[in-house]
C-alpha cells in the first residue's frame, strides 16, 4: 500500500450527435473525404457569422441535467483565442463565466461501494479539426471536416481517488450520455475523450500536490493505465527526494508510459471576452422542464428497478444497465419469458461472452432481445433441453432467425416419446454389456456413460429427465 | 500603468506579430499614450453598471438542426496558398 | 446637367421611357472612372467584364418591359470589405490581395435581387480602420473637393466615388463613424442605418458589436431606395433584428412641423471648427424655419467615448483578425522555416501599422490581468453612453449636430498621430457605441470644403431621420453643390 493518496479530476468531451454542426449547416457525418464537409462559415472565411444550433443546445442541457447539474437560466458564448491550425477562426466558440450546467454529480460503485463524484461544470463549445503529419515529418495537412461539432466539456471534481475511480466515473459518465441518446459516445472515433489532471499527496495532507495534465488517452483501458503508470511515476519522484513539476504528459499506449510533452514556450493567455457575433441564451422554466422531461430513466434508476422488479443482484442489475442496448435487450426479452433470472443469464453468461470473445458490440450480432425470450419460452415448456438451447443460441446470434424457425430447420426438437427412447436405451444396452456388468457390479459412474451413448445417438435431442429414467428403470429390471 | 518593451514584445507574441525594434519603440509609445488617454475612464463609477456587449435586447437566435450542402472542394480550396490531398497544408505541427 | 445629377428615380423613369439604357449607364461609368480615377483613386478592383454583362442581360430585360428591381440598372459600387463571389475582395489589406471570395455577402445578394450593376470594389482604410484612408495598403483616395485632402475613412472610396460622380451609389461600413465622416468630408449623403437593421453576413468584421453597413448617394431619396434594397432580417447574422421593414420612401414627407430636436452641448465645445459650427446653426435654424423645434441637450458622457471606442473595437478587431494566419487564405509569407513563423511573417507582411497597432491594443486589453481594467470597463462605460441617448430621446425625437469636427484636413497632416486622428471621430462614435442610426447630410461648405450636419434618430428610426434629411435638403440645395473635379 502506497502511502500516498491519488487526487484525479476528469475532463471528458463529449460529442453531441447533431445532424448539422453547431454554428453552420454542414454535416457532422464521420468518415467523409477531408474537407468536404465544409462550408465558408466553419472554414472561417472573411465575413461569416455563426448561428447557433437549437438542438445542440437542447442536448447540452439534457447532458448536464442528467448528471444532476444546476442549468443556468441565463448563458453565453465567449471567444477563447488561440493560434493552432485546427481552429479555423484562430478562436474556439466556448462558454467562460456561464456555463450551461454547474454543480452536479453522479454516483460510481467501486468494490461494492458507492462513491458520489462532483461535477464542477458542463459548457458547451466548438470541436476543432484534425491534423495529420505527412512527408516523415516535414509537413502537416488539416481537415476541416470535424470543425464546428457540437462538444460539451464535463469538468469534475478532484474527487477521485484511483485509477479504478476513474475508470467507473468515465463508465457511467458513458453510460449516461448514452441513455440521453446525446452522443454516440465512442472513444475510437473520438466521440468521447478524456484528459486528466492527476497529483497525490501523503495520506492525511489537505493541501493538493503538483498536479500533471494527461492526455491521449484513448481508451478506458488507456485512462486506467494511465493514471497507473502516473501516480507510480508521482510516488518514485517524492521518494527519490524530487518534486513533481505541472505540465502537460502524454499517454503512449505502446511504450505503456507517460511522457512529458514540450514545455509550451509561454504562458497560455486565452483572451476570453463575449462573443459579439451570438446572442445571448435565457433557458427559462418552461423550456427546461420540456428538456427534463425527455431524459428517460437512467442507469442507476434502472439498476434498482431491476433489482427490486426482478430480484436480480445488484451486480447482475448494474452489468446489465451499464450499457442501455444492453438493458433494452434485456427487456425485450421479458416481453416474451417471464424468467428474469434466466434471461440475465444468458446475456451475461452467453452473449457477453460471445461479444467479448469475437471483440464485437451488440450491435454487430443478429440477436434480438424477442429472439432470446421466446428461446427461454421453449426451454420452459420442454419444446428444447438447455444443452440444444445453446445451439439455438449460436443460430439466433448468426443468423436472426427466430428461435423457433432455428429448431425447426435443424430438427432440435426435444425426443419424449418413451417408446422413441427406449428403442435406443434397448440398443445402447445391447452394445454395451460391459458397462451394463459394470453397474450391476455397483459401478455407479457407468450410467454416465451409458447416458452420453444414448445422448450422442439421438444428436443430443432426447429429454435428458426421460433417459435417465427409463435406463435406470431398464438396468434395475 | 506604463508599457513595457517586454509588454510589447509579449502581446506581440500573442497576436503573432512580428515587430522590428523601431515597431517595438514606436508601438510600445502610441500604446501608452492610448492608454494613458483610456485611464480617463477611470474618473467614472461603473460599480454595479451592467456591461454591453449588445445593444439590442436580443435572446435565443437559433436554427434548426437542418443540414445543408456543403461547398464542392474546389472553392473550399480556391484560396488556399498550399495545399495537399484536398487538405490545408502547413509546416509540422510539433507536439 | 450630367447624367450623373439624376436622382435614382429619375434614372428609373429614363430607363423605363428607353431614354437610356443600362449599357449606357455601365459604360458612363467606366467612362467617367477612366476619366477621373487616376486622381481620385476611388476604386481597388473594377468589374468590367461582369458589369458589362450584367447590362445587357438587364438591357434584354428592359426590351421585354420587365424592369423589376428597385435599383434596376443602377451602377453601384462596394466597399472592399463587403466579400463578392469571383470578384477580388481585399479589405484594403495585402494580406487579401488575392482573395477570390467563395461566397456574396447578404447585401450583395439583396442588390442583385434589386438589380443594381457592380461596377467595381471601393478603396478604404485597411480593414475599415482609420479616418482618411490614408491606411489603405494600395493608394490612397484623394478628395475629389480638393485633391491634396483626404475623403475621410475608412469608407473613403465609397464617398469620393459618389462625389466625383463615378457611380451612382456606393454601399459603406460604418463602426465608428467610417460612413458619415467621408460622406461629411466629400459633401454627400452617408447614412449608418441601427445596429441590426443590415446583415452583416459577409461584412469581414472588424468590431462585430459595431459595424453596419450602409448607403452612401448624392442625396436622401437615393439613401432610402438603396436603404430600402439592404435592410431586413437575415437568419445567417444572429445579431440581426427582426423588425418589419417600413416603406422608407413614403417617410420623405417634407414636413417637419413639430419635430423636437435636441442639439448636444458637446458636440459643438471644444475642438469644433467655427465655421463648421456656423453651419450646424444655421441648419438648426433651417428647421426651426420649417416648423421644427430645437434646444440644447447634454450627453454626458460623450468625452469618454473615444476612449470607450478604441478598447472594444482594438479588442474584438484583436479576435476577428487573427482568422488571418495565412493557412486557408490570403498571402503567406514565402518559405516559412516553421509553424510559428509563418503565423508572424504572413501577418507582419500582411497588415499595414495602423491595423497592427490596433491588434496589439486589443490584444493587450483582453490579455491576463487587464480584462476587467480595460474591455469590461469601457462595456461599463458603453452602457451608459446608451444611456444618455435613451435619456434625450424620451423628450426628443432626433439628435443633431456636426458629423465631423472638422472639414477635411490635408493628406499626411495626422499621420504618425493616431490619437489626434482619433479625436476627429469624436461625434460619430458615441452614436456608433449606441446603435441607433444617423445620417449625414451636406450643410454648406467651410473654405470651399464642405461640412456634414449629423441627424440621429432613435432604434429604427430611420423613418424620421430620413424625413428630416430630405426636408433639409429639399429646403437648402447643399447636396446639389459639386467639386469643381475637371
Amino acid at each position: 500500500m502506497s502511502k500516498y493518496e491519488t487526487v484525479v479530476g476528469l475532463e471528458v468531451h463529449v460529442e453531441l450527435h447533431t445532424k448539422s454542426k453547431i454554428f453552420c449547416g454542414c454535416s457532422t457525418s464521420f468518415g467523409a473525404p477531408p474537407n468536404t464537409h465544409t462550408c465558408p462559415v466553419c472554414l472561417g472565411h472573411p465575413g461569416v457569422l455563426p448561428v447557433l444550433n437549437r438542438q445542440a443546445v437542447e442536448y447540452a442541457m439534457k447532458a448536464a441535467m442528467a448528471i444532476n447539474c444546476d442549468i443556468a437560466e441565463w448563458c453565453k458564448f465567449d471567444r477563447k483565442n488561440y493560434f493552432y491550425p485546427d481552429s479555423p477562426k484562430a478562436y474556439q466558440i466556448s462558454q467562460f463565466d456561464q456555463p450551461i450546467g454547474e454543480n452536479g454529480w453522479i454516483d460510481i460503485e467501486v468494490n461494492g461501494q458507492t462513491k458520489r463524484i462532483g461535477i464542477t461544470r458542463l459548457h458547451l463549445e466548438e470541436d476543432a479539426g484534425k491534423l495529420t503529419h505527412i512527408d516523415g515529418g516535414f509537413g502537416s495537412l488539416a481537415d476541416f471536416n470535424r470543425v464546428g461539432t457540437p462538444l460539451v466539456e464535463i469538468v469534475s471534481e478532484p474527487d477521485i481517488r484511483s485509477p479504478e475511480e476513474a475508470k467507473a466515473y468515465l463508465e457511467k459518465l458513458r453510460a449516461i450520455m448514452q441513455y440521453c441518446d446525446v452522443s454516440d459516445v465512442k472513444m475510437e472515433e473520438g466521440s468521447l475523450r478524456c484528459d486528466a489532471n492527476i497529483s497525490i499527496r501523503p495520506y492525511g495532507q489537505e493541501k493538493f500536490g503538483t498536479r500533471a495534465e494527461l492526455k491521449n488517452m484513448n481508451s478506458f483501458r488507456g485512462v486506467q493505465r494511465g493514471l497507473e503508470y502516473e501516480e507510480l511515476r508521482q510516488a518514485d519522484v517524492l521518494d527519490s527526494g524530487g518534486t513533481v513539476v505541472q505540465e502537460t504528459r502524454r499517454w503512449d499506449e505502446g511504450q505503456g508510459k507517460t511522457i512529458s510533452m514540450r514545455s509550451k514556450e509561454e504562458a497560455h493567455d486565452y483572451r476570453y471576452f463575449p462573443d459579439p457575433d451570438l446572442v445571448r441564451l435565457h433557458i427559462d422554466a418552461e423550456w427546461k422542464s420540456r428538456v427534463q422531461a425527455s431524459i428517460p430513466e437512467l442507469p442507476d434508476a434502472r439498476q434498482s428497478r431491476y433489482i427490486q422488479q426482478y430480484g436480480l443482484s445488484s451486480y447482475d442489475a448494474g452489468v446489465l444497465t451499464a450499457s442501455m442496448k444492453l438493458a433494452d435487450f434485456f427487456e425485450e426479452s421479458l416481453k416474451h419469458t417471464s424468467d428474469a433470472k434466466a434471461s440475465a443469464n444468458w446475456i451475461m453468461g452467453e452473449l457477453l461472452g460471445y461479444l467479448n470473445a469475437n471483440g464485437l458490440e451488440l450491435d454487430d450480432v443478429k440477436i434480438t432481445g424477442q429472439g432470446l425470450g421466446e428461446m427461454i419460452q421453449l426451454i420452459e415448456k420442454g419444446t428444447i433441453s438447455s444443452k440444444i438451447a445453446k445451439t439455438v443460441f449460436k443460430g439466433l446470434i448468426e443468423t436472426g432467425k427466430s428461435p423457433q424457425q432455428i429448431v425447426e430447420e435443424q430438427g432440435l426438437v426435444q425426443i419424449s416419446d418413451e417408446g422413441a427412447i427406449l428403442a435406443v436405451v434397448d440398443a445402447i444396452i445391447a452394445a454395451n454389456p460391459q458397462s451394463v456388468e459394470d453397474f450391476r457390479n455397483g459401478k455407479e459412474k457407468a450410467i454416465g456413460f451409458l447416458v452420453g451413448q444414448i445422448m450422442k445417438e439421438t444428436k443430443g435431442k432426447a429429454n435428458p429427465g426421460l433417459v435417465n429414467k427409463l435406463l435406470i428403470d431398464r438396468l434395475n429390471a | 500603468m506604463s508599457i513595457t518593451k517586454k509588454d510589447v514584445e509579449h502581446v506581440a507574441n500573442l497576436a503573432r506579430l512580428e515587430l522590428s525594434d523601431a515597431e517595438k519603440e514606436q508601438f510600445g509609445d502610441q500604446l501608452n499614450a492610448i492608454l494613458k488617454y483610456a485611464d480617463k475612464l477611470n474618473e467614472l463609477n461603473t460599480d454595479g453598471i451592467e456591461p454591453t456587449s449588445h445593444v439590442l435586447p436580443l435572446a435565443n437566435v437559433m436554427r434548426a438542426d437542418t443540414v445543408k450542402p456543403s461547398w464542392p472542394i474546389e472553392k473550399v480550396l480556391l484560396n488556399a496558398p498550399e495545399e495537399e490531398d484536398g487538405q490545408f497544408k502547413v509546416p509540422p505541427v510539433l507536439e | 446637367m450630367s447624367v450623373f445629377d439624376l436622382k435614382l428615380s429619375e434614372i428609373h423613369n429614363r430607363l423605363h421611357d428607353k431614354q437610356l439604357s443600362v449599357t449606357d449607364l455601365v459604360e458612363q461609368s467606366f467612362k467617367r472612372i477612366t476619366d477621373t480615377d487616376d486622381k481620385i483613386g476611388a476604386f481597388l478592383t473594377l468589374n468590367e467584364e461582369g458589369a458589362r454583362k450584367e447590362a445587357q442581360a438587364l438591357d434584354a430585360q428592359l426590351a421585354s418591359g420587365d424592369e423589376r428591381g428597385l435599383l434596376f440598372g443602377i451602377p453601384a459600387g462596394i466597399k472592399d470589405n463587403i466579400v463578392t463571389e469571383g470578384l477580388l475582395t481585399t479589405c484594403g489589406s495585402k494580406f487579401l490581395g488575392n482573395h477570390n471570395p467563395i461566397y456574396d455577402a447578404a447585401v450583395v445578394t439583396k442588390l442583385r435581387a434589386a438589380q443594381s450593376v457592380t461596377i467595381g470594389k471601393l478603396n478604404m482604410d485597411e480593414f475599415a480602420m482609420g479616418g482618411s484612408n490614408e491606411n489603405s495598403a494600395y493608394h490612397p483616395v484623394h478628395n475629389p473637393w480638393d485633391l491634396d485632402r483626404v475623403p475621410g475613412g475608412s469608407s473613403g472610396g465609397s464617398a469620393a466615388a459618389v462625389a466625383a460622380g463615378q457611380v451612382y451609389f456606393t454601399l459603406g461600413s460604418d463602426t465608428g463613424g467610417s460612413i458619415r465622416q467621408p460622406a461629411a468630408y466629400c459633401g454627400v449623403v452617408g447614412l449608418k442605418p441601427t445596429y441590426g437593421l443590415v446583415s452583416r453576413f459577409g461584412l469581414v468584421a472588424f468590431a462585430s458589436s459595431l459595424d453596419q453597413i450602409g448607403p452612401i448617394t448624392k442625396n436622401v431619396e437615393d439613401s432610402a431606395y438603396v436603404l430600402q434594397a439592404i435592410a431586413g432580417h437575415d437568419e445567417r447574422d444572429s445579431t440581426s433584428a427582426n423588425v418589419e421593414i417600413p416603406d422608407y420612401l413614403s417617410a420623405l414627407t417634407g414636413d417637419v412641423k413639430g419635430l423636437r430636436i435636441g442639439v448636444p452641448k458637446e458636440y459643438l465645445g471644444q475642438g469644433i471648427d467655427p465655421q463648421v459650427k456656423e453651419r450646424v446653426l444655421e441648419a438648426l435654424k433651417v428647421f426651426e424655419s420649417m416648423g421644427a423645434v430645437w434646444e440644447e441637450v447634454s450627453l454626458p458622457h460623450t468625452d469618454y467615448a473615444v476612449a470607450t471606442y478604441y478598447l472594444l473595437a482594438s479588442s474584438e478587431a484583436s479576435s476577428n483578425l487573427a482568422r488571418f494566419d495565412g493557412v486557408r487564405y490570403g498571402v503567406r509569407a514565402d518559405n516559412p522555416s516553421n509553424l510559428l513563423d509563418l503565423y508572424r511573417r504572413s501577418r507582419s507582411e500582411g497588415f499595414g501599422a495602423e491595423v497592427k497597432r490596433r491588434i496589439m491594443l486589443g490584444t493587450y486589453a483582453l490579455s491576463s490581468g487587464y480584462y476587467d481594467a480595460y474591455y469590461k470597463k469601457a462595456q461599463q462605460v458603453r452602457t451608459l453612453i446608451k444611456r444618455d441617448f435613451d435619456q434625450v430621446f424620451e423628450k426628443f425625437d432626433l439628435i443633431i449636430g456636426p458629423t465631423a469636427p472638422t472639414p477635411a484636413f490635408k493628406l499626411g497632416e495626422q499621420v504618425g498621430d493616431p490619437l489626434t486622428m482619433y479625436l476627429n471621430d469624436i461625434c460619430t462614435i458615441p452614436v456608433s457605441l449606441a446603435g441607433v442610426p444617423a445620417i449625414s447630410v451636406p450643410c454648406g461648405l467651410a473654405d470651399g470644403l464642405p461640412v456634414g450636419l449629423q441627424i440621429i434618430g432613435k432604434p429604427f428610426d430611420e423613418q424620421t431621420v430620413l424625413r428630416a434629411a430630405h426636408a433639409f435638403e429639399s429646403q437648402t440645395g447643399f447636396h446639389n453643390l459639386r467639386p469643381a473635379l475637371s
